[in-house]
C-alpha cells in the first residue's frame, strides 16, 4: 500500500495554524519537514519521546540549565531568536564549568506567524548548536490562537559535563580577587533597543550574542583556579555582579575607566537615559580569578576571537554589606546597586 | 562621546576640586540647593560629594516632576483608563511606576488591563492617536518648563489636525513658583534653621525661561543663583561661583550654562506655551502641598483637547504617608537618612514618600548611589 501524498509545507507563503500543534499528521509534518530536517542527529532522528544518551565518564558529573526566550523583534542586528535560545543555554551551562553537550527546545508558536519566518529561525538555530559543538535532541511545539503570543516563544534546557574536581560558583568569589570582563558591555541591549519601532534613530549596533563554551574552555586550560564565571545577560554586568556579592558575602570596587563600552552604545545609553552598567549582552563572561591568575587570564581571554578587548575592571572587597561600588572616572565615588524594576522590556 | 566627555573631565575635576577646596573659607558653612533632579542625578552618579570639602553641603531639591506629581493626578489617569476601555492612556516612561492610591500604579492598571503605553515624546502620544482613529488617546503629560512647550505643540497640531480622539491631561509644573515656596517656608525665612545660601539654578528650564525670573529671588530674598548645566564639571564650576559670591557678599544670578542659556530665553517656546496654556490659581505639589499659581492649565480655545474637561476628571487631594519626610527633606529641612522609613519601609522598589519614587529624586538617588556612606567602613 502506497502512503497517502502529503503536499510539502510551504515555507514561502504559509503560516502557523492551529492544526500544527494539534498532534496529528500536520504537526508530525512540521517536526520531520523542520525541526527534524536541521537539527538532524542520531538521539533526535530516532522519534521518540525522550532521547536516549550515551552516560558520561566516570567522575564527570551532570550540568543542566533553562532558559524562556520571549525576544521583540525576533530579528535583530548581530541575530535573530534562533541562535540567542541556544546561546544563552550553552552560556548558562558552560559558565558552570561544564563541557555543554545536548539541548532541548521547546516551541511556543502564534497562529499565523510565517513559516518563512519559523524557517530562518530554525535554520538559525541549527548553525548555532553546530558551531556551538552542541545537539537538539528533543523538542515540542505547541500552537496557541492569534493574539495569544508573540510570533513564536523558545524555551531551550541543556545538559553538560562537569569534570572532576571542577567547582565555580557564584558563592566562590574572596575579598581581594580581580575582576575580569571579556569584552565591551551593552552591545545586545542596546541593539535591540534601537530597532524598536518608537526608537527612531539609526545605528550600527551588533548584538554580541555568541556561545561562550569555546572561551571559556579556554580560560579554564591556562587558569584552573578561576573562582566565579558568569554571563552578564539580563540586567547587564551591574546586576551579575551584586549577585555574586550577595552570594559570595563580599563587596566589589570597580574603576568605572577601565569598563569597556563602545563609543555608540555609550551614546546611544546617553540619548536614552541609561546605563551600560544595567544593559544587557547575550556573548560577554565575567570573570572573577585570585589575583596572581589575573594576567593570565586576561592573557587567555585575549588570545580568543571573543575575548579580544577583555579588560580587568575591579576587585572583590571584605564588605558585610555586599555594595557593589565603582570610582567614578570623574573621581567619586557611588554605588551599583540592584536594578530597581526594569530598564528594558523585553531583550531575551 | 565628543561634547559631552569634555564635561566629564576627571582631571579637569580634579583641578576645580582644589580651587573650591582653597575658596571656601575654613571658618563657616556653605549650603546650596541645587533645584533640578538632573542636577541631584548628576552629583550622585558622579559622586560630586567626593570632591566637595567637608564644609560645602549640597541640599536636593524638588525639581523631579515624577517626584512631585501628587497622587491624586496618578489616581486620575488610573480611574480613567480602567473605566473606559476605548482610551490608551499614554506617558513618558518614569511616571509608569510611581505609586498611587489603593496600591496601584500605571503600571499595575495596564496589568488590570488598562491600555497604558509608554511614548518617548509627546509627538508620538500624537501619532498614537493619527493610528488608532477609534480609539481615545490620552496624554498624561508631566514636566517642568522643559517638555511643556512640545506638549502645547501638540495640542496646537492637534486642534489643525482636526483630530478629535486625542487630549491631554496637563500637569505642567512652574520653577520660579517652587523655589519661593521653599525660600518663603518657615525654617528658610524665620527660623532659620535651614541655611541656604544660594541656588544652582536650572539646565533645562532655562534654556527656555531664561534667567532673568531668578532675578527676583537674588534681589528680594538676597540668595546668589548660578544656571548650570547638567554635567558633572557644571555643577562643580556653579558651586564655585556661588562660594565666591558668598564670600564676596554679592547675590546675582550669573550663568555658567551659557552655552545653551540666554538672559530672555526661548522666545518662540515661550509664545507657544502662552497661547495654549493659562495658569491654574493653585496646584498640589508632593511634598510641597497646595503652591499658588504654580502650575498651568489648557486654555478654554484648546478645551477639545483638556481630558479634564473631556472626561469630566475631578481631582482629590490623597495625604502622604504619616511617617513619610519627603516634604521636610525637599525644603531641605531633612535628609533622607532623617527619615526613620528611609530604606526600611520605602524602598525604590516599593516607595512611599515622593523622593523614592524617580532616580532624580533626593531619597531614590542617596538610596542607588550613595548609602554606603551611611555605613561605617570595613578595613579590606
Amino acid at each position: 500500500m502506497q502512503d497517502n501524498y502529503v503536499r510539502p509545507l510551504d515555507f514561502k507563503r504559509g503560516r502557523v495554524d492551529l492544526s500544527h500543534g494539534a498532534g496529528g499528521r500536520v504537526s508530525a509534518q512540521l517536526v520531520r519537514e523542520l525541526f527534524a530536517h536541521h537539527f538532524t542527529n542520531p538521539a533526535l532522528d530516532a522519534g521518540d519521546d525522550g532521547a536516549v544518551l550515551p552516560a558520561l565518564a566516570p567522575g564527570e558529573r551532570l550540568v543542566m540549565a533553562t532558559d524562556a526566550h520571549v525576544v521583540s523583534p525576533l530579528f535583530f542586528p548581530g541575530g535573530d531568536i534562533g541562535c540567542l535560545s541556544v546561546h544563552g543555554t550553552v552560556n548558562d551551562v558552560a559558565v558552570m564549568g561544564a563541557r555543554p553537550l545536548y539541548l532541548a527546545a521547546s516551541f511556543i508558536l502564534e497562529e499565523g506567524f510565517a513559516l518563512a519566518d519559523l524557517k530562518r529561525i530554525v535554520e538559525s538555530m541549527a548553525r548555532a548548536a553546530r558551531e556551538a559543538g552542541v545537539a537538539i535532541v528533543t523538542g515540542d511545539t505547541k500552537v496557541v490562537e492569534q493574539g495569544k503570543g508573540d510570533g513564536v516563544f523558545i524555551t531551550t534546557t541543556g545538559v553538560g559535563a562537569l569534570p572532576p574536581g571542577r567547582s565555580l560558583s557564584g558563592a566562590n568569589a574572596r575579598a581581594g580577587d580581580a575582576i575580569l570582563v571579556s569584552g565591551a558591555i551593552g552591545d545586545h541591549g542596546m541593539a535591540i533597543m534601537a530597532q524598536r519601532e518608537s526608537l527612531a534613530f539609526d545605528s550600527e549596533i551588533v548584538s554580541d550574542t555568541a556561545a561562550l563554551n569555546g572561551l571559556i574552555a579556554d580560560l579554564l586550560a591556562a587558569v584552573p583556579a578561576v573562582r566565579v564565571l558568569r554571563d552578564p545577560t539580563r540586567g547587564g554586568l551591574a546586576t551579575t555582579l551584586n549577585e555574586i556579592a550577595a552570594q559570595s558575602g563580599v563587596g566589589m570596587l570597580l574603576e568605572e575607566k577601565a569598563i569597556p563600552v563602545r563609543e555608540q552604545v555609550d551614546a546611544a545609553c546617553e540619548l536614552l537615559g541609561l546605563d551600560p552598567l544595567y544593559v544587557a549582552n547575550e556573548g560577554k563572561l565575567v570573570v572573577i580569578v585570585p589575583p596572581e591568575s589575573a594576567e593570565v587570564a586576561l592573557a587567555a581571554l585575549r588570545d580568543h576571537p571573543l575575548g579580544r578587548e577583555a579588560a580587568r575592571i575591579g576587585e572583590v572587597t571584605t564588605d558585610p554589606n555586599c555594595f557593589v561600588q565603582i570610582r567614578t572616572g570623574f573621581g567619586g565615588k557611588r554605588m551599583v546597586d540592584w536594578l530597581s524594576g526594569e530598564q528594558l522590556p523585553r531583550i531575551c | 562621546m565628543k561634547y559631552v566627555d569634555e564635561f566629564r573631565d576627571g582631571e579637569v575635576a580634579a583641578t576645580l576640586a582644589a580651587h573650591i577646596a582653597r575658596e571656601a573659607r575654613a571658618d563657616r558653612q556653605y549650603a546650596f540647593m541645587e533645584f533640578c533632579g538632573g542636577h541631584t542625578h548628576a552629583i550622585s552618579r558622579y559622586g560630586v560629594t567626593d570632591l566637595l570639602p567637608a564644609n560645602v553641603r549640597m541640599i536636593h531639591g524638588p525639581g523631579c516632576p515624577v517626584c512631585v506629581l501628587p497622587i491624586g493626578r496618578i489616581d486620575m489617569a488610573i480611574r480613567l483608563v480602567l473605566s473606559r476601555p476605548e482610551v490608551i492612556l499614554c506617558t513618558y516612561g518614569d511616571c509608569l511606576r510611581v505609586p498611587a492610591s489603593d496600591q496601584l500604579s500605571l503600571l499595575k492598571a495596564k496589568a488590570r488591563g488598562g491600555d497604558v503605553r509608554m511614548v518617548y515624546s509627546a509627538a508620538d502620544a500624537l501619532a498614537l492617536a493619527q493610528k488608532h482613529p477609534t480609539r481615545e488617546v490620552v496624554f498624561f503629560a508631566i514636566g517642568f518648563e522643559t517638555t511643556t512647550p512640545p506638549t502645547a505643540l501638540v495640542i496646537r497640531q492637534a486642534q489643525a489636525l482636526g483630530l478629535g480622539n486625542f487630549s491631554v491631561i496637563c500637569n505642567h509644573v512652574l520653577t520660579p513658583s517652587a523655589i519661593m515656596t521653599i525660600l518663603e517656608s518657615p525654617e528658610v525665612r524665620d527660623l532659620g534653621t535651614v541655611p541656604l545660601d544660594g541656588f544652582i539654578g536650572p539646565a533645562h528650564v532655562s534654556t527656555i525661561i531664561g534667567s532673568r525670573p531668578y532675578a527676583f529671588f537674588a534681589e528680594e530674598y538676597r540668595k546668589p543663583v548660578v544656571i548650570a548645566g547638567f554635567e558633572p564639571l557644571d555643577v562643580m564650576q556653579a558651586i564655585r561661583m556661588l562660594i565666591r559670591q558668598v564670600n564676596e557678599g554679592r547675590a546675582e544670578v550669573e550663568n555658567e550654562f551659557t552655552r545653551a542659556v540666554t538672559a530672555e530665553g526661548n522666545r518662540k517656546a515661550q509664545a507657544l506655551v502662552s497661547e495654549v496654556f493659562e495658569l491654574r490659581r493653585s496646584f498640589e505639589w508632593r511634598g510641597l502641598r497646595e503652591v499658588p499659581y504654580s502650575a498651568l492649565g489648557i486654555r478654554a480655545a484648546f478645551a477639545a483637547w483638556d481630558a479634564e474637561r473631556k472626561f469630566d476628571l475631578a481631582f482629590q487631594s490623597v495625604p502622604d504617608n504619616k511617617a513619610c519626610e519627603c516634604g521636610a527633606i525637599l525644603r531641605g529641612v531633612k535628609t533622607p537618612t532623617d527619615c526613620k522609613i528611609f530604606g526600611t519601609v520605602c524602598t525604590p522598589e516599593n516607595p512611599m514618600g515622593s523622593c523614592m519614587v524617580s532616580s532624580e529624586g533626593a531619597c531614590a538617588a542617596h538610596y542607588n548611589y550613595g548609602r554606603f556612606r551611611d555605613v561605617p567602613v570595613v578595613a579590606a
